[in-house]
């Protein structure tokens, strides 16, 4: 695949001839070139922007699309030339590739639609010249985040709860998104206000209340009410411990569960309270209950599976880590300098507090950081010029990294912004592209209409495919012996069928299949009348208002239901495969005619949900429905 | 318990390669990223002449029938999950990803585990230009799922099955759940001639050909393209 190895192959054949003289046999005859050796201009038409190119140029490249035969097939011989329907901006660029050998990324357009240019044409995206890599690298992987994000964020949050969950999945579901089931947020809030509580009385406990009669010293209120404290701590701890538990239980994979950040913080939260019920009273050992106590602060970060700042704090610590890493290093490399000749500088003066170079460290953080305490100050000349030294350079340091942190914390709290904005857009997005979606199903009750009481009056306004994508869905349905409905009638049909069944003329009909599905004649026009007034706009499949509609209930011969069910052995076969020619499906135009149209007498095309109601036998009731 | 030992052991390896980039300084690129996804193995078809002779497709067709094929799958190629999904995009109402599966088997010839053009144009010829017999014959092969020649009630099940999944859930009459096995009771009955409980290539082609509704639609798709 290296580039343009068509090009150098004469170079390479001329060379030969220096073989000549060192050949102990004859050389064999050359091929036979029965291809013209005369170059030819191609003509490529990209959507009508005509490029004429030499032959010699595209076969460069062999293995893509232009370079080989595969552009056969988009030859057109009418007009001599090869036809692409794509984008010819685009086209600019690759035929630019051919003609210099430097692919280049155009800077404006959106990096999906040139990556889809590339594969058609059979162009590995790795050629890109150095002059362009750089940026083509950064937009892919942003682009690549992004739609990461994205699909991370569809799933995990507002994804439907899958069908036949077993309660261990419905309850880590409820620990994960609390916003799922009123149950999840009560248990939400109760731990999050249980932090608090525990969080608040850890500090209380510390301040000096008012001593008991009798006893001069301040006593912090952790002594004087121990018992109390002792009881909300205890509450607290029950709680988190019944809530690690619980966590514990339903976490799909224990392991990961238990590595997990904050299972480990939940263990050390709430290890203190246990280990100190199991010490002793013992004088000794107190003292290192007392440093486990420090423990429960940790409690504090409880907070944040129920704070999405702190989170994002922490992420960004995270992914900044190389840089905290950084500035760390730097600065201990720093302290480590000054603090060993701050030392060698005071060591002559008496009653320096320089004592030693650790006992310089400090000196040289507190200076470096610009706090100052004053405690250990220079007294030479020396010292003080290297503490001046030591306090400017301390500036320098710290400010360097800084900024990458902040505009890394910056960039991930946007893109967290953004998540929340699109996931708010997200609902009306897909109401949008679910309705254009029932255009489709509901184009095809239309032709179903059309074709049982179809006169010849009747207008049709679908394209070849959508006639041929009707006669599709229509062979399955023969194939199966069901028909198509939509949401309303087949609720409808499950009430009436759980209510009870009257005998009709159509049970015994469906008896073959075992099937109760006909309704008694009121509930079928109660539901015609209530489906009518209600849902007319969206069974157009289009969101424009309508015109008053004729809407005709007629009778339709029982043959129909017979028929099909007579036909409940045959199978139907070449229903699966179909045409390719139109691969891709788009949303097909809604019917254009309204049905003012049609005359009065011939039945107006019925909108799909009033089609099963044909089953029963109707008086003749026309009746108006005008929609808003 | 060998898992958790090798994660420690990588996690170690992490820690100290952290380590050591935290010393040398972290000018150094990330390398992480640098694994791109090796671009998916893009194929490309025999000449056209090849293909006209191969199968019984004008070179006009051949060009209609590439355009679209490489307008879905610019990469010459279709894997299962691209052919689930143009395939769902003609079936709105309900779920077509099993009979596609099936189709998907049913035309991978070579079971590669993806499409090629030839393969797709080699299918697309029987079934639209091939004779009777050709034709039923691929629909016995897209029936035997497990290829071994007979057609048991399980498979035939699994696809009548598939079929009613692509109807969704709302139909009417209410879909029933034995409704494919009855289904398929009734294929069997006229099917299997010996009643040995799976059908033969023989007699599947036998019954079909006895059964006119059959034979007629057979040639419903004759000028597709």
């Amino acid at each position: 695949m290296a580039a343009g190895v068509a090009t150098w192959l004469p170079f390479a054949r001329a060379a030969a001839v220096g073989w000549l003289p060192l050949a102990k046999k004859t050389m064999p005859k050359p091929p036979v070139d029965s291809s013209s050796r005369s170059d030819e201009i191609l003509y490529v038409n990209v959507s009508g922007v005509r490029f004429q190119t030499w032959k010699n140029t595209l076969d460069r490249y062999p293995d893509t699309l232009l370079g080989s035969s595969e552009k056969e097939f988009f030859y057109n011989e009418d007009t001599q030339e090869y036809f692409f329907d794509r984008d010819p901006e685009m086209f600019r660029h690759i035929l630019n590739f051919y003609r210099t050998g430097k692919l280049h990324y155009p800077r404006h357009e959106c990096i999906q639609a040139f990556d889809e240019e590339l594969a058609f044409y059979g162009i590995v995206p790795e050629i890109i010249g150095d002059c362009c890599m750089e940026e083509y690298r950064d937009r892919k992987k942003e682009n690549q985040e992004r739609l990461a994000e994205d699909t991370e964020a569809n799933e995990l949050t507002d994804a439907p709860l899958p069908p036949h969950s077993t309660p261990r999945e419905r309850l880590w579901r409820a620990f994960e998104n609390p916003h799922t089931s009123t149950m999840a947020l009560v248990f939400y809030y109760v731990t999050g206000f249980f932090i608090a509580v525990s969080v608040i009385a850890n500090v209380v406990e510390t301040v000096p209340c008012r001593p008991p009669k009798g006893s001069v010293k301040d006593l912090p209120c952790g002594q004087k009410y121990e018992l109390a404290f002792f009881c909300m701590d205890t509450a607290c701890v029950l709680i988190f411990t019944f809530e690690y538990l619980m966590r514990l239980f339903a976490a799909p994979s224990r392991c990961k569960f238990m590595r997990s950040v904050m299972s480990v913080i939940d263990v050390v939260a709430i290890m203190p309270y246990y280990i100190g019920l199991v010490m002793p009273e013992n004088e000794d050992v107190s003292g290192a209950f007392v440093t486990l106590r420090v423990f429960r602060v940790f409690r504090i970060f409880k907070f944040s599976r129920h704070s999405q700042g702190l989170r994002i704090l922490g992420y960004t610590l995270k992914s900044c880590a190389s840089e905290l890493g950084f500035l760390l290093f730097s600065l201990t490399m720093a302290i480590i300098i000054f603090a060993t000749v701050m030392f060698y500088a005071e060591k002559g003066t008496k009653s320096s507090s320089f004592t030693s170079i650790p006992a310089s460290f400090w000196y040289t953080i507190v200076t470096m950081t610009t706090l100052g305490y004053g405690d250990m100050v220079p007294k030479t000349i020396a010292g003080k010029i290297f503490g001046s030294i030591c306090s400017l350079s301390g500036v320098l340091v710290i400010a360097l990294p800084v900024p990458v942190i902040v505009s890394n914390f910056s960039r991930i709290y946007h893109q967290n912004q953004r998540a929340d904005k699109m996931r708010a857009q997200q609902k009306v997005r897909l109401a949008r592209i679910r309705m254009a979606k029932k255009g489709t199903v509901n184009a095809f009750f239309q032709y179903k209409e059309d074709r049982v009481d179809c006169t010849a009056l009747c207008v049709k306004n679908r394209s070849a495919f959508e006639h041929q994508h009707h006669h599709l869905l229509h062979c399955l349905e023969k194939t199966t012996n069901h028909e198509f409905t939509d949401e309303m009638t087949y609720s409808e049909l499950c009430m009436t069928e759980s209510v009870g069944f009257r005998t009709s003329r159509s049970t015994s009909l469906s008896s073959q299949q075992g099937a109760t599905g006909c309704c008694p004649r009121r509930a079928r026009r109660r539901a015609a009348m209530r489906l009518a007034n209600s849902t007319v706009s969206v069974s157009r499949g289009s969101i424009q208002e309508l015109d008053t509609l004729h809407i005709k209930p007629t009778s339709i011969p029982q043959q129909t239901r017979s028929s099909l069910n007579a036909q409940a052995g045959d199978l139907k076969l070449n229903c699966g495969e179909h045409d390719f020619t139109a691969a891709i499906i788009s949303t097909p135009t809604p019917p254009a005619n309204t049905p003012d149209e049609s005359l009065p007498p011939s039945p107006a095309p019925i909108p799909g949900i009033l089609r099963n109601t044909r089953a029963t036998a109707y008086t003749h009731d026309t009746f108006k429905i005008s929609s808003l | 318990m060998t898992g958790c030992v090798k994660r420690c052991k990588q996690g170690l390896m992490k820690f100290a390669i952290s380590l050591h980039k935290l010393v040398t300084g972290t000018l150094i690129r990330d390398t992480a990223d640098d694994d791109m996804e090796m671009t998916m193995a893009s194929h490309r078809p025999e000449g056209l002449n090849q293909l006209e002779a191969q199968t019984n497709f004008s070179k006009g067709e051949l060009q209609v029938l590439y355009r679209g094929f490489k307008n879905e799958c610019p990469s010459g190629i279709v894997n299962e999950e691209t052919f689930k999904q143009i395939y769902s995009q003609f079936f709105p109402h309900g779920d077509a990803s099993t009979y596609a599966h099936y189709l998907f088997n049913a035309f991978d010839t070579a079971h590669s585990g993806s499409i090629k053009f030839e393969e797709f144009v080699a299918a697309l010829s029987i079934l639209l230009k091939g004779s009777v017999t050709e034709k039923l014959q691929w629909t016995f092969n897209l029936y035997d799922i497990n290829r071994d020649g007979y057609i048991s009630k399980d498979e035939m099940t699994d696809i009548v099955r598939a079929i009613y999944d692509m109807m969704g859930k709302y139909t009417y009459p209410v879909l029933k759940t034995d409704a494919p096995k009855q289904h398929v009771d009734a294929f069997f009955q006229k099917m299997d001639k010996n009643r040995d409980g799976v059908v033969t290539l023989d007699e599947f082609i036998l019954s079909c050909q006895e059964d006119e509704n059959i034979m007629r639609s057979l040639e419903l798709f004759e000028n597709v393209i």
